[in-house]
């Protein structure tokens, strides 16, 4: 899981454009959005986007967007689940 | 009231003037991505979603953030600031990498925050949501800085009372060049000094560096 949430933060970063951010910034378990990294709602679509391009898996209710992306350690969890299956 | 030109900027070459003169130059010659990023740090801003813009958005956003350093444009109400940019490429530099994304039907994953920067007037956007300008704006294309339109077209904002004051000019981006020239006019009695806004004055301006 560990190596999974660093390979996340080094991807969430080149493709969100986070050049000020470095991966030791990002706390596994703060939030993305908010007051967390502070993303914005395209940033959510190319989290989705990454998921399916990088991870081969699709979000299928729109819903669980805000469980699944609240922080990384619950997306590395949603990733684990879903690649197990 | 005649409006008159109060600050202007041209960023290319590695370079930024302002009001004619040198303001930055980058050591040593810089990609487009790393020349803007170093304009960045040069003037020392702290805005992080700079870093999601495309290149021309972030080329006229830089010209417009050394115009607007100058322009005391606090006096105006945000609601009366307008913003008519121009061009000749549009967004073709933004759309190529949009459309390399959307090539192949079995590798199909179009990049959403690629995707919104593949319209010129998301440049104004970007301006305008950092400063709060809620006044007239319009992005034109046209194969050359198309000066004579330009300052008809902002005269006549003014002529109608729409604005007060304006961000006018050209940010042009193709693959092998850049270019940016933006400047700040306004109706005040203040700047009885500064340069008339007509064609003349604008095209003088633009060719200033050229000479």
């Amino acid at each position: 899981m560990e190596e999974l949430i660093e390979q996340l933060k080094v991807q969430i970063i080149e493709q969100l454009n986070l050049e000020d951010i470095e991966p030791d910034d990002i706390d596994p378990e703060d939030p993305l959005f908010g007051n967390g990294l502070g993303l914005d709602s395209i940033d959510a679509l190319e989290l989705i986007v990454l998921l399916e391009k990088e991870y081969g898996i699709k979000i299928e209710n729109p819903k669980d967007g805000q469980k699944i992306f609240f922080s990384l350690k619950s997306m590395a969890e949603f990733i684990t689940e879903n690649q197990k299956n | 009231m005649q409006a008159r030109i109060k600050t202007y900027c041209h960023i290319k070459d590695n370079k930024v003037y302002l009001n004619g003169q040198l303001h930055f130059e980058s050591e040593g010659t810089l990609s487009i991505k790393d020349f803007l990023k170093a304009v960045y740090k040069h003037l020392n801003l702290k805005y992080t979603k700079f870093y999601k813009m495309d290149e021309i958005s972030k080329l006229g956003f830089l010209a417009s953030e050394v115009v607007l350093e100058h322009a005391n444009n606090e006096r105006f109400d945000e609601s009366g600031i307008g913003v008519v940019l121009s061009n000749s490429q549009s967004t073709l530099v933004t759309d190529k990498v949009h459309q390399v994304s959307i090539n192949d039907s079995a590798n199909y994953y179009p990049s959403p925050s690629v995707f919104v920067y593949t319209l010129p007037n998301i440049m104004i956007g970007e301006i305008s949501i950092k400063h709060k300008f809620r006044g007239e704006n319009a992005f034109y294309i046209f194969e050359h800085f198309n000066t004579e339109f330009i300052s008809d077209y902002i005269n006549s904002l003014f002529t109608d009372q729409k604005i007060n004051a304006c961000l006018g000019g050209w940010v042009d981006q193709s693959a092998e060049n850049y270019e940016a020239f933006v400047y700040w006019t306004e109706i005040d009695g203040k700047t009885e000094n500064a340069p008339e806004h007509t064609e003349e004055q604008i095209k003088r301006l633009y060719e200033i560096i050229l000479k």
